[in-house]
């Protein structure tokens, strides 16, 4: 063709220069778009996408959870963040499964989370933890207790920090064979309707069984009853030696509450409760005994040190899911500055290590490795004689440490053998 | 023995029915005379609790159950003139809407001002334990409440059914174009009918707060029952409430005996075969504004 020719020498003169210019022109484009992208990295945030409910029959826990892992963010911000880059905690309600489920997708994806941590219903904390396995990043399950998140359900991206069902079960348990409670007594128990509330009755009742203790009545709750006055007269028809809580957050306030204004004569028992749904309780209804992870007059210097803090900043006692979210949020930040890296594998490599934490506790906590539960000592509670509270908060006794001090941390937790955990 | 623990349910069953009817009642009035679906209503039973406990802080039990209810009544005038005034004559669905959406910001309201963690509540000592009638224990605040709600329900009773007022707003529930046709302004009855069942609303908060957990979201728990209440009771019916509250505080018991796990989902179930056999709910009337 006609042009061709002159192409051709176009090309040879200054093409060749042009080319040469857009080569050039490419590769600084390119590091134009690449290298401030490293460059941004290195002070980028470290952000950490937090599910929890803030609503629902656990909504008041969610708020103590969102509160202490609050405080945990801003001191460590405070103290020059992790490896010198801010943390950036981003707390979403989680609602229900599904949600929860849905909102973790999100944040890994979309939002940029490094790393997931948070929830306390043990159903949510399922469903985030197979978005957790589908994207290979760590979920730090810190406040849902149901045994099979740790044993039939269990996945190696995901570390538990609160304590499972057995544990409960047997620091409770423990306490009441001690006092000779338990052998020959007749057990009513009352469970909530969904994943948890079986968990613990499947475990309540393999104890009470297995320690001499008979079970005269099993009735499934619908987590939203709020009326337990048809119960009650099942189990005054019943008569049992002792009646016994497997509910979990409001449904224990109403039961205790309602069992005051019956004022039914058995004493009560409960494998499950918060400091919070205690306090509702109010003064002079709760009686009887209950586990609990850690109560805020713990005597442990951390323990009070982080108790005054949170009472300065919030003008009340921390409940036990504000401790554990800002404990939680320190180990966290203790695993990426030991590893120096914020990447999933090498912080669950890290942890099955088995590192000790300072949890503010008299003992250390460390996550075990074949399970990835952290073991850490857990109280049975009771309550105070009328009128020796000093305030609203102060009604409830800690009970000794268990395991004691002189045995294994892993004495309560569910056994290698028992444990159907396969990663 | 078994037939003896039935009847202790049903009447437990009747006890709790006729805690519900407080609500319900006051529910129902609103519908009925103003055409509005007051789903806000849970909001005023919540603002009811949170309100008595705060009083009896200061003043005691039997002063917050008092006073509680005669605020938020108060709280109802403002909100029947500025809100709910407009839609008397509009599509049924924008007042659903409305005080849906009003329902949802108290709750938020109630969660900013008091926080999420449910207040402690109590009743005094003094009216803790229990009563055995025979063989059939009740609780004994609860036939306290009972004998408030027979009270309230006698003077609603007679308000609507001995007194000129009364007259009026029986008529206003059937064919409010002839009452107009008649010179009588339905509007300040309608306000008063408002300030009464919001009241109904808040007496029942105060009342309950000793035996249920007081938390932001009490008002969406008990919205659902009063609904299904005066659905299965029947529009513009005095009688069709009271009934269709003991009913399903029956059946809740009754299912709570045999199979504790459905115990909730039972009234929905009653709701719906009601509906399919009487869809105008037990006793509802034919109201002109609806057909």
């Amino acid at each position: 063709m006609i042009g061709h020719g002159q192409k051709k020498g176009m090309s040879t003169g200054t093409s060749a220069g042009r080319r040469k210019v857009l080569r050039a022109g490419a590769v600084a484009g390119a590091l134009a778009l690449g290298f401030p992208a490293i460059v941004r990295s290195q002070s980028d945030k470290i952000k950490i996408g937090h599910l929890t409910p803030m609503t629902g029959f656990l909504g008041a826990l969610g708020e103590y959870a969102v509160m202490g892992i609050k405080m945990a963010e801003e001191e460590i911000n405070k103290s020059g963040g992790v490896m010198g880059r801010q943390l950036e905690v981003a707390s979403e309600d989680s609602v229900n499964p599904s949600t929860a489920s849905t909102k973790a997708q999100r944040m890994l994806e979309r939002d940029g989370a490094l790393v997931l941590m948070g929830e306390i219903n043990s159903a949510s904390a399922l469903t985030i933890m197979q978005v957790a396995a589908r994207n290979k990043r760590l979920f730090m399950q810190i406040g849902a207790r149901s045994d099979v998140l740790r044993g039939k359900n269990c996945n190696r991206y995901t570390f538990h920090v609160d304590i499972p069902v057995t544990v409960m079960v047997n620091a409770v348990g423990e306490s009441l064979v001690r006092e000779d409670e338990v052998k020959g007594k007749s057990f009513f128990m009352l469970s909530a309707d969904y994943l948890f509330g079986h968990d613990l009755l499947k475990a309540a009742k393999a104890y009470i069984l297995g320690h001499g203790g008979a079970v005269i009545g099993d009735e499934l709750v619908a987590t939203d009853v709020t009326d337990f006055s048809a119960y009650m007269l099942k189990i005054r028809r019943a008569k049992p030696d002792v009646v016994c809580s497997n509910l979990a957050g409001n449904q224990v306030t109403n039961l205790v509450k309602q069992y005051a204004e019956f004022g039914l004569p058995f004493p009560m028992v409960g494998f499950n409760l918060n400091t919070a749904d205690a306090w509702a309780a109010g003064e002079g209804n709760l009686s009887g005994t209950w586990p609990t992870v850690w109560m805020h007059d713990l005597d442990t210097p951390g323990s009070k040190a982080f108790t005054a803090a949170f009472i300065k900043k919030h003008g009340k006692p921390p409940e036990n899911h504000a401790w554990i979210e800002y404990v939680s949020l320190k180990m966290m930040a203790q695993a990426m500055n030991e590893t120096k890296s914020t990447d999933s594998e090498r912080l669950i490599a890290y942890f099955e290590k088995q590192p000790e934490f300072d949890i503010l506790k008299a003992r250390k906590g460390y996550f075990r490795s074949w399970d990835h539960q952290l073991m850490q000592e857990a109280y049975p509670f009771t309550v105070k004689p009328k009128g020796k509270a000093r305030d609203k908060w102060d009604f409830l006794v800690l009970g000794a440490a268990v395991p004691a001090a002189n045995q294994p941390l892993e004495l309560l937790a569910p056994a290698k053998a028992q444990n159907t955990c396969v990663m | 023995m078994e037939l003896l623990f039935l009847l202790e349910q049903v009447l437990n069953g009747l006890v709790l029915g006729g805690y519900y009817l407080l609500i319900a009642l006051g529910l129902s009035l609103i519908f009925s005379v103003g055409g509005v679906v007051n789903l806000a209503h849970g909001a005023f039973y919540a603002l009811g609790a949170y309100l008595s406990l705060e009083i009896a802080k200061h003043l005691g039990f039997g002063a917050g159950v008092v006073l509680s209810p005669v605020a938020v009544a108060l709280l109802g005038i403002l909100f029947e003139r500025f809100l709910l005034r407009r839609f008397y004559t509009a599509d049924p669905i924008l007042s659903l809407l409305l005080t849906f959406g009003l329902a949802m910001v108290a709750e938020q309201l109630i969660r900013m001002v008091w926080g999420a963690a449910p207040l402690p509540a109590s009743m005094p000592a003094g009216l803790k334990g229990q009563v055995m009638l025979g063989d059939f224990m009740f609780s004994r605040y609860r036939l306290l409440l009972l004998a408030v709600v027979a009270l309230v329900l006698a003077g609603i009773w007679l308000l609507l059914h001995k007194t000129s007022f009364g007259r009026v707003v029986r008529a206003g529930i059937q064919r409010p174009d002839m009452v107009a046709a008649l010179g009588i302004r339905l509007q300040p009855y309608m306000a008063a009918i408002v300030m009464l069942g919001v009241g109904m609303a808040a007496l029942g908060g105060a009342l309950f707060a000793p035996i249920t957990v007081v938390h932001p979201a009490m008002g969406a728990e008990i919205i659902t029952v009063a609904f299904v209440v005066v659905v299965i009771g029947g529009l513009g019916s005095f009688w069709g409430v009271v009934l269709a509250a003991l009913l399903v505080g029956v059946v809740r018991g009754v299912t709570i005996h045999f199979v504790p796990a459905a115990g909730e989902a039972s009234m929905y179930v009653l709701m719906f075969l009601v509906l399919l056999f009487r869809p105008r709910g037990l006793l509802g009337e034919r109201i002109e504004k609806f057909e």
